[in-house]
């Protein structure tokens, strides 16, 4: 094996706007192994991958391969250097056939008709040599997604890659088609190959990987060999030991049932399955979490509930009855308020003001104008209100929404959903991107919603979140809930269930 | 009595024919540009530039072919125009498509006028400036031989360089789109673009041959009218040709020799509404030619509503393209 | 790092871009007149003093204003429910038939003013009707409304020449229209509201329709900003999963969104059918339908916005048919090459000058 690694980074730097997404990363990947990246949603991951892609360009630092220092202003420059990428999202064309996927942008001349040739014959050797099966004229959507990812590394290795970038590959696959994956992985590394392989899955690192690197908020925090470092440790580098905000809360007086959720399967806009037989209950004057790594069918089921994601299959209910239309405005009736994961895209309208948020879902209620008129003045009156009891800054009910930091956006969604006082609340990452004095905040407006004995379903990747709010913990793991523990349970424990390895 | 009827038919196919080639060129233009993921509402605009600068160029140097030139450069520059709004600055295609659309029907009048002050008109060609009628061979033998022969002579045969340079261009985008490496390519970035920025391949660049090729056959269209089926150039010739001609590539679901089909239905239809302008059928009475000239955007609308088979849009149409989050 | 979320202070985004963008769309128009061998200042000159100058030029000036606003609202409606509507035409062409039958039915009976609010109601339903199909096809099975629009503006023609050809004519006529409505189904001229200023109204149709459309301006405005239907449409415009979120039933929205905007179309008829030509006639709506798409990208789909862009481009119509009889040289369709530059700079190439605005403004801020 030669001694040269076949990449190095220095000190890779990348902002977009106000976003910090690459702190100065410095990482080197040797030849023929499989490097692992791992780290939360958001650590930036991706983005670092994508430099290294030619996708997007660093602000600064160097990029070597073998040991050249190379400029990589695009895909084509990265191809050159033999860098293949499968990504996230496939980027195939849908209605083409595999063979026309694995041509483009490698054609072999103007015309067609030698390419098709030539690459239905390299096609035949590269599933010789590595035993990557696929029908050459297989239209791509009517391939499952096991084989349209095969189709992406065929690609890769088409152009002749010699360094794999496999970005959250197995985020859209089965369990088994994942472990087919692995196989193919560790097979491409025998043969000389370098893997760099992205995800935030432990169980996949311990799994396949022979080196790992823990990346954390935009840094790479630390560089292991897998072989001998332990999940435990990893989780610990991946979350951080940050000082962990101490929460007072007393003791939980769980009243009556208020959400009970039975047998219930959800599917994704693509028919996978992401939530599935999943069953539980929430009372009043309770907090549940629900903990897991991100794409665990978390957010799924948060749709599902809130009436924005029709349910495949079983039942939800409200004090023991049905709920007649899975709808969100018919949800908000019957006293369910929604925090969602995602305050960018649902829980606000950015080009909106402060106070046209601030009644976002409830503008159909009465107290801000009578029958179809909007009654601005008490809008604002509102909306001044929410913003002194929560601190909302700057303090402008008129000011673009897009114009307010993270946290008091979200101080925005919280303050709408917990002043309408429902009965039962769903929370989505409470305090993604939130700044810690708003974090602390935002738990305590949530343990006091509990012991104003409201039921609240808390969901959120923060492990320390959901163990210093949560009076019972679900562990969501692959669509199921794999066990419930306890608010004392160890972070350990916790974090081995959420790799799906104990329950 | 049915010797009667059939020329009927024979001169109903014929001009058929003739109606269907600017729709033919224009409906193919619109395939390269939506195809590769660009919307163009502003075929009939191009369409009816291509036709002023054929007319004026046909006029100015005696030569049809300096005209088509001329049209074509013009409409390639309207194109070149939609591509800056739409792929450079990413701007709304179809706002761009219809500020085409407006520019093109004043400018031509604007500037007809300003020339030659025949209330827009251009002067009319003489017949070596146009582009005349070819006799194919055996035509003139085969007239008298039966219904074949009688069919080649009056459809077939007669028609000017155009109408079969848009025949040949059916078969020839076929090939483009489906037997060449820019055609591929063309195809992949209008389904995702993403798949071809991954490949390393410049999707600006690719989408603004697809609109110079829309350009290139909007020029062939608009040459057409004022060149070959018309003398001369006259405001606003193009006649809402262009709106039928999106019809007939939808109604084709994108695909070329569906829309071959489709121009020569829509084609029929305007013929036989000419053919049946103030005449009786039997049991019904007069049937009105507006039903004719509505049935190209009422076929389309049901099949857009998913009433017959789906029409799936390239799928990245009319988004433009933004790589950086 | 691109310029494209660098924010700017509104008076740029909405003041000082939008002005550059008129400006060189007028810079352009000049380099026309100066191509074809006329005097660009002399031309504006003249246009302006044709538009501007005189009691009859303001009213012809503010006639064609009344249709743009008309037609603005409709396109400005469905721009805000995040909706192209390019039907304003066709939309506008069957509220003719709305209002001219309102008009037929009832001229012999009332006085005017009776009938004007029967007029108005059967513009606007004929015009909604007209974008119902489209809108349905959009909320039920996802067809393009852009697409759709399109279509609807012809086959809406074909039905119009239809009608006026086969069954409104008068009997014994040749002109495909309706016979002249008598006082009763005909609007007043606004003779002394321009005699208020001291003008003289002259042959000029400036009738009542103009303050329909204010009324109608303000009723969008409340619509949009002051109802509980307005927020929908505007955060389903903006934000379709922030719609679902808060529970916007997306079908309803698309729908009543393109209902309101048929009807502002339609009710564009009033003021050519019933105020104008006093008669349906063929091809009354004469391009106002695209026009309302300029006035609306130009106006940033306010009402207020859209009034001032209507006139802009009612001084436009005004001024360049006068002109066109001093510089014959320069047609009307001088005003259609004005009307696309318009919409090309203002609408498609809106951002063009964002990128270099934002490092002027950079430079000026850190200076």
């Amino acid at each position: 094996m030669s001694s040269l690694p076949a990449i190095e980074l220095k000190g890779i730097d990348k902002k977009f706007g106000a976003v910090h997404a690459n702190k100065t990363i410095d990482l080197t990947v040797a030849k023929g192994s499989i490097h692992g990246i791992i780290g939360e949603n958001g650590a930036g991951k991706s983005t670092l991958m994508s430099i290294l892609y030619g996708f997007y360009q660093a602000d600064s630092g160097e990029i070597r391969v073998n040991g050249q220092p190379v400029h990589i202003k695009d895909s084509q420059a990265a191809i050159a250097a033999g860098i293949g990428m499968v990504h996230q999202h496939f980027m195939l064309v849908e209605n083409f056939s595999v063979l026309e996927n694995i041509m483009l942008g490698a054609e072999g001349g103007a015309l067609l008709s030698k390419g098709v040739s030539h690459t239905r014959s390299a096609l035949k050797r590269l599933e010789e040599d590595y035993g990557l099966e696929v029908d050459p004229d297989a239209i791509i959507e009517e391939l499952p997604v096991g084989l349209q990812q095969r189709v992406e590394i065929l690609k890769a290795l088409y152009r002749g890659a010699d360094i794999l970038i496999l970005d959250e590959p197995t985020g859209v696959l089965t369990p088994a088609e994942a472990d087919h994956l692995f196989k193919i992985l560790g097979m491409l590394r025998d043969q000389g190959k370098t893997i760099l392989l992205i995800t935030h899955k432990l169980r996949e690192i311990m799994a396949i990987t022979d080196t790992v690197s823990v990346m954390r908020r935009g840094e790479m925090v630390a560089t292991r060999t897998t072989s001998q470092t332990t999940v435990e440790e990893l989780a610990e580098l991946m979350v951080g030991r940050r000082v962990l905000l101490h929460v007072d809360k007393g003791e939980a007086n769980p009243g009556a049932i208020v959400l009970s959720v039975k047998n219930l399967t959800v599917k994704d806009g693509r028919g996978v399955t992401m939530v599935d037989n999943v069953s539980f209950d929430v009372r009043a004057g309770e907090i549940v979490g629900i903990a897991g790594v991100a794409g665990n069918g978390q957010s799924e089921l948060l749709e599902a509930l809130s009436g924005i994601r029709k349910p495949h299959a079983g039942e939800i209910l409200i004090d023991g009855k049905p709920i007649d239309k899975v709808d969100p405005a018919r949800l908000r009736e019957l006293g369910l308020a929604h925090i969602p994961e995602d305050r960018h895209h649902m829980g606000l309208v950015l080009k909106f003001d402060e106070a046209e948020n601030s009644i976002l879902g409830y503008h159909r209620d009465a107290r801000y104008g009578r029958g179809p008129m909007l009654d601005l003045k008490a809008v604002e009156k509102d909306a001044i209100a929410k913003i002194e009891k929560y601190d909302i800054r700057p303090p402008n009910p008129h000011l673009k929404t897009a114009n307010f930091s993270g946290g008091n956006q979200q101080k925005i969604v919280v303050a709408r959903e917990i002043e309408r006082d429902p009965r039962l609340m769903l929370v989505g990452q409470p305090t993604r991107g939130v700044d810690v004095g708003a974090i602390e905040f935002i738990h305590r407006r949530i343990i006091s919603m509990r012991d104003a004995g409201k039921a609240i379903l808390l969901v959120s990747v923060e492990l320390d979140e959901i163990r210093s709010l949560s009076d019972r913990i679900l562990v969501m793991f692959a669509g199921h809930i794999v066990g419930e523990k306890t608010a004392d349970a160890g972070e350990q424990t916790l974090g081995l269930m959420m790799a799906g390895i104990a329950a | 009595m049915d010797v009667a009827y059939f020329d009927l038919l024979i001169s109903v196919l014929g001009s058929t024919i003739r109606l269907s080639i600017p729709l033919l060129f224009t409906a193919l233009a619109g395939l390269f540009s939506e195809r590769a993921g660009i919307f163009d509402i502003g075929l009939e605009g191009k369409m009816l530039a291509a036709a002023f600068a054929s007319a004026v160029a046909a006029y100015g140097t005696g030569s049809p072919w300096i005209g088509l030139l001329a049209g074509v450069g013009v409409s390639v520059a309207f194109s070149l125009v939609h591509g800056f709004a739409s792929i450079t600055n990413r701007g709304n295609q179809i706002v761009s498509g219809v500020a085409i659309n407006f520019v093109t029907a004043g400018l031509t009048a604007v500037l007809g006028n300003a020339w030659f002050s025949q209330g827009g008109r251009t002067p009319p060609l003489g017949a070596s400036a146009r582009f005349g009628e070819i006799v194919l061979p055996g035509a003139e033998a085969a007239r008298d031989m039966g219904v074949i022969g009688h069919f080649y002579a009056n459809v077939i045969s007669g028609h000017n360089i155009l109408t079969y340079l848009a025949f040949a261009a059916v078969p020839l985008s076929w090939w483009i789109l489906y037997r060449t490496r820019f055609g591929l390519r063309l195809r992949a970035v209008g389904e995702n673009p993403g798949a071809v920025d991954t490949a390393g391949i410049s999707v600006t660049w690719l989408r603004y041959r697809a609109t110079i090729c829309a350009g290139i056959l909007c020029g062939f269209s608009g040459t057409y009218l004022a060149v070959a089926q018309s003398a001369s150039f006259i405001t606003n010739m193009s006649a809402g040709k262009g709106y039928i001609a999106l019809a007939a590539l939808i109604f084709a679901k994108w695909r070329p020799v569906p829309i071959m089909l489709s121009c020569l239905l829509f084609g029929f239809l305007d013929a036989f509404a000419n053919f049946m302008q103030g005449k009786k059928v039997p049991g019904i009475g007069e049937v009105p030619v507006q039903i004719f000239q509505a049935l190209p955007y009422i076929l389309t609308c049901i099949l857009l509503a998913g009433f017959i088979g789906v029409a799936n849009a390239p799928k990245a149409g009319g988004v433009p393209y933004v790589k950086e989050r | 790092m691109s310029t494209a979320s660098v924010p700017l202070p509104n008076w740029i985004t909405y003041g000082l871009l939008p002005l550059i963008n008129l400006v060189v769309a007028f810079l352009i128009s000049g380099l026309v007149v100066w191509f074809i061998g006329e005097d660009p200042i002399q031309a504006v000159t003249l246009m302006l003093q044709g538009a501007l100058g005189r009691g009859e030029g303001i009213g012809f000036t503010l006639f064609y204003a009344t249709n743009f606003i008309f037609t603005g609202l409709s396109v400005a409606v469905a721009i805000h429910a995040g909706l192209f509507n390019i039907g304003s035409e066709g939309q506008a062409y069957l509220g003719g038939l709305g209002c001219a039958l309102v008009a037929l039915a009832l001229d012999n009976y009332v006085p005017w003013y009776v009938t004007m609010p029967f007029a108005v109601i059967g513009a606007g339903l004929f015009g909604a009707a007209w974008a119902f199909i489209p809108a349905w096809l959009q909320a039920k099975r996802g067809s393009h409304v852009v697409i759709t629009t399109i279509m609807f503006n012809f086959i809406g023609s074909a039905l119009m020449v239809y009608l006026l050809v086969n069954v409104l004519i008068v009997p014994g006529k040749m002109a495909p229209e309706t016979r002249t409505f008598l006082p009763g189904g005909t609007l007043p001229d606004l003779g002394w509201l321009i005699a208020l200023f001291g003008g003289k109204i002259g042959a000029a149709p400036f009738n009542v329709s103009f303050l329909i459309a204010l009324v109608m301006s303000f009723v969008v405005w409340v619509l949009i900003w002051r109802t509980k239907l307005g927020y929908e449409i505007r955060t389903l415009g903006i934000s379709p999963s922030a719609a679902v979120y808060a529970g916007i039933p997306y079908s309803r929205t698309v729908i009543v969104a393109m209902l309101l905007s048929g009807a502002m179309a339609g009710m564009m008829a009033l003021n050519v059918v019933m105020g104008q030509s006093q008669r349906l006639q063929v091809e009354f709506v004469g391009g106002a339908g695209f026009v309302g798409i300029a006035v609306s990208l130009m106006g940033r789909n306010h009402p207020f916005g859209i009034i001032l862009a209507s006139i802009l481009f009612g001084v436009l119509y005004q001024g360049g048919t006068e002109l066109s009889f001093d510089m014959p040289n320069i047609t009307r369709d001088m005003i259609v090459v004005i009307q696309g530059l318009v919409i090309l700079f203002a609408g498609a190439l809106e951002y063009m000058f964002r990128p270099a605005m934002v490092r002027a403004y950079q430079k000026f801020v850190k200076a």
